[in-house]
């Protein structure tokens, strides 16, 4: 194991411990301590509302609520699961309940593709690829267009991305806070992350950088210069 | 084991998460060295989750923070 490696597992081991007696005396009458405790989550929980639901205000909304909610039920809270992984079970299901309300869902249909297997996908056949730095998403234009083509999956595809790829829960938090097995959690994401592809790389590739000459643009023009 | 572009691409995520078995893996690699177009996808697949996955692609709304605190406060007082 890397040296980083053992930092960041004695990191998470602490943490987890002083989460852990954070919930004990929030149960123990020091109620305060609640808002110490959801601080490193409130990114988590707004952020995988929004990309479901699309609405800024009806976002932060429904975030409150769920920080409410565990407020309330901390008590039903097992210590079985990560605190994390029981936030982001409360934050999903007030999304899908406000989801369900205003009738949001009947639009995805529309798309939905009806097999759930991987089955034939044709990705945005390119060749040539630039890579989009990083730092062009201080450009407003381009996060609307990623949040756009998230906003574009069906609903049960968006979900698993959201987690999977955005929040990056492994694939058994996912699962548990979906309430679906991890097979699904692969097709669903591998299906989300090939529809992205197929949205976004064409605009994109309009957006890269220009190569500069002589330089290689992406890694895979080694593969190329040793075939 | 000679693949064929389609292949690969159902393989793209699995690539990715290195999910992949050693034969398979193999397989991918040896079909990325030749296929512009599969490395393409794999590339703009690739970058495509680094963009989502940055906390500047998903900003939290200005003063959200105080906003929560201050009703979980209301509550609370409401159930001392």
């Amino acid at each position: 194991m890397s040296e980083s490696a053992e930092i960041k597992v004695g990191m998470s081991t602490t943490a987890t411990r002083s989460e852990k007696d954070l919930i004990a005396r929030v149960l123990a009458g020091e109620t305060e301590l609640f808002h110490e405790l959801i601080r490193p989550y409130e990114r988590l929980v707004y952020v995988t509302i929004y990309a479901i639901l699309k609405n800024e205000t009806e976002a932060e909304d429904a975030a409150q609520e769920v920080m409410i909610s565990a407020f309330r039920n901390l008590k039903s809270f097992r210590g079985e699961a990560k605190f994390s992984t029981w936030l982001v079970t409360i934050a999903m299901n007030e999304a899908r309940k406000r989801l369900r309300k205003a009738k949001v869902a009947a639009e995805d249909s529309l798309d939905e593709p009806g097999a759930e297997g991987e089955g034939d996908f044709t990705p945005a056949v390119l060749t040539d690829w630039r890579e989009i730095p990083q730092a062009a998403l201080e450009r407003k234009e381009l996060r609307a267009k990623l949040q756009e083509a998230v906003a574009l999956l069906p609903e049960k595809y968006r979900e698993v991305f959201v987690l999977r790829d955005i929040e990056e829960l492994n694939q058994e938090e996912t699962a548990a806070a979906l309430g679906i097995n991890v097979t699904l959690v692969k097709v669903r994401l591998h299906r989300a992350r090939m529809m992205l592809q197929k949205i976004l790389a064409p605009y994109l590739k309009s957006q890269a950088p220009l190569p500069v000459p002589g330089k290689p643009a992406r890694g895979g023009f080694f593969r190329r210069w040793f075939q | 084991m000679n693949l064929e572009c389609k292949h690969v691409w159902e393989h793209i995520s699995g690539y990715l998460d290195k999910q992949l078995d050693a034969e398979l893996l193999a397989a991918i690699e040896k079909h990325l060295e030749s296929c512009e177009v599969c490395s393409a996808i794999l590339d703009s697949t690739r970058n495509i989750l680094v963009l989502t996955a940055d906390d500047r692609t998903y900003e939290l709304p200005v003063g959200y923070s105080d906003r929560l605190h201050a009703r979980l406060e209301e509550v609370m007082r409401a159930t001392r």
